[in-house]
């Protein structure tokens, strides 16, 4: 494997200064955005990479559980900042949470204990990149179809409202919103799965091959992990849809859209 | 004694005084007001669409008693700018009433139409045909002749009362024209002052 120098990182940087700097020329306003984002990676990761390093080595259940809840609980918040319309309350962020820990901790878990078989079995060299790469592409997931759903209950609440006054269960009348909402939140995986290889490397069996593995073996720790990404994405999106429809609606079957601000 | 349809005892919803009546069998109950007074949340209400306290009865059983869906089948709400869901007028009820489809002077045809190519008099027309189709007990119509011309004015106002007379049903009638109200309801209601008064 070819070491990286900081030179070589001060040189691969240089891309994104160009850009910014013609951003700034353009005046497409996006040039200060784009440099604390580049500066702001440039420091999360450096900072997880030593993390990571002395993680590995103390070798701690206790620790790994807390970093994945902190994990957990800034793409809760991602999810929330991605909503035009929020649940009053905590139920927006409980919802985002809750449906990516379900599907998420549990795919992963199972991966750990049946698939790769360690030991133990959290081993944290496997555990929190599989751990991270579930979370994040469910937490997109469940953002996307969150949004849907709230918005267009919003904006369809006349249909909903009409379909309710016609002797409708609350599902039926979400029926057509619900089926939307899960199309929008799996597209993401949907179609990485199906152009996986084709237009791209993923980034995962990208860095197997750069490290000098054998990509065989890397394509199939990629197709393990595709699966389980989209299992833990589609079982997150399902669940959120299905909590967030059943809180727009009171006991009495009411549409209550008074229960959702506007960001 | 012949039980009410309907029957309001100290029925309340929103900052709105609490009001005690009847509707029986076979009966149109008209409500007027200005706009703004309220008369669709009364509707809304009657079909437990939004939050409401006091005694709600249908043939004597308490509103609690149904589930949510039951309820508003029996006493269907029809709304004022009625709502479609489907890209064609067919799917959106199972068994049309082609009798009242033609009493309102429409063809079978009419089951291909686009919505998006409906007037806003069309809509409401069809609006009120698949509410009949859906068989309810009790209609409760908010200004379901709003767009009508004066003949789907008259052929409307004929459909409702021979649906009503023509069995165990009723219908609450919210409009803004005095005219209609007379001619076709036999109690009529006021909404003032969030306070239902009887005219």
């Amino acid at each position: 494997m070819i070491l990286l120098s900081f030179i070589d990182l001060i040189l691969a940087s240089s891309f994104v200064l160009l850009l910014a700097l013609t951003s700034f020329w353009l005046e497409l306003s996006i040039g200060r955005q784009l440099l604390v984002s580049a500066v702001r990676s440039f420091v999360q990761l450096g900072l997880v990479g030593l993390v990571l390093k002395q993680i590995f080595l103390m070798q701690s259940p206790w620790l790994l559980g807390l970093i994945g809840l902190v994990m957990l609980s800034v793409a809760g918040k991602e999810i929330l900042s991605r909503q035009h319309r929020r649940f009053s309350g905590l139920w927006t962020y409980g919802i985002g949470v809750g449906s990516m820990f379900i599907s998420s901790f549990s795919i992963t878990f199972l991966a750990l204990v049946f698939l790769l078989g360690n030991q133990p079995w959290w081993q944290p060299q496997y555990a929190i990149p599989l751990l991270g790469m579930m979370l994040g592409n469910t937490m997109n997931g469940v953002a996307l179809g969150l949004n849907q759903v709230t918005e267009k209950a919003y904006l369809e609440r006349d249909a909903i409202e009409g379909r309710l006054a016609l002797g409708q269960t609350p599902g039926l009348a979400m029926s057509d919103i619900r089926r939307r909402s899960a199309q929008v939140g799996l597209t993401p995986i949907l179609s990485s799965m199906a152009v996986a290889g084709l237009v791209s490397l993923p980034g995962m069996m990208t860095g197997q091959i750069l490290a000098g593995g054998d990509p065989f073996e890397a394509a199939k720790y990629q197709m393990m992990i595709m699966f389980m990404i989209a299992g833990g994405t589609g079982f997150g999106v399902l669940f959120s849809i299905y909590l967030s429809c059943h809180r727009l609606f009171d006991e009495r079957g009411r549409l209550r859209l008074d229960r959702l601000n506007s960001k | 004694m012949i039980q009410s349809l309907l029957q309001l005892d100290q029925f309340q919803f929103l900052q709105f005084k609490p009001c005690t009546l009847k509707l029986d069998s076979g009966c149109i109950l008209g409500v007027s007001g200005v706009s703004g007074s309220g008369k669709s949340l009364f509707l809304r209400a009657l079909a437990d669409l939004i939050p409401n306290s006091g005694g709600l009865c249908f043939r004597g059983q308490a509103l609690l008693e149904f589930s949510p869906p039951v309820w508003r089948a029996e006493v269907c709400y029809l709304v004022a700018s009625s709502a479609w869901w489907f890209d064609t007028v067919g799917p959106h009820c199972k068994t049309w009433d082609f009798n009242a489809l033609s009493a309102l002077g429409f063809e079978a045809g009419v089951m291909d139409w686009p919505i998006s190519r409906l007037s806003t008099g069309e809509k409401q027309r069809l609006a009120f045909v698949r509410s009949l189709s859906h068989q309810p007990s009790v209609l409760l119509l908010d200004e379901p002749t709003a767009s009508l011309d004066s003949q789907n004015q008259q052929q409307f106002e004929a459909l409702l009362s021979s649906w009503v007379a023509d069995g165990d049903r009723a219908a609450v009638l919210v409009s803004h024209d005095e005219g209609q109200l007379g001619r076709v309801s036999s109690t009529q209601y006021r909404i003032h002052n969030q306070e239902l008064e009887l005219v």
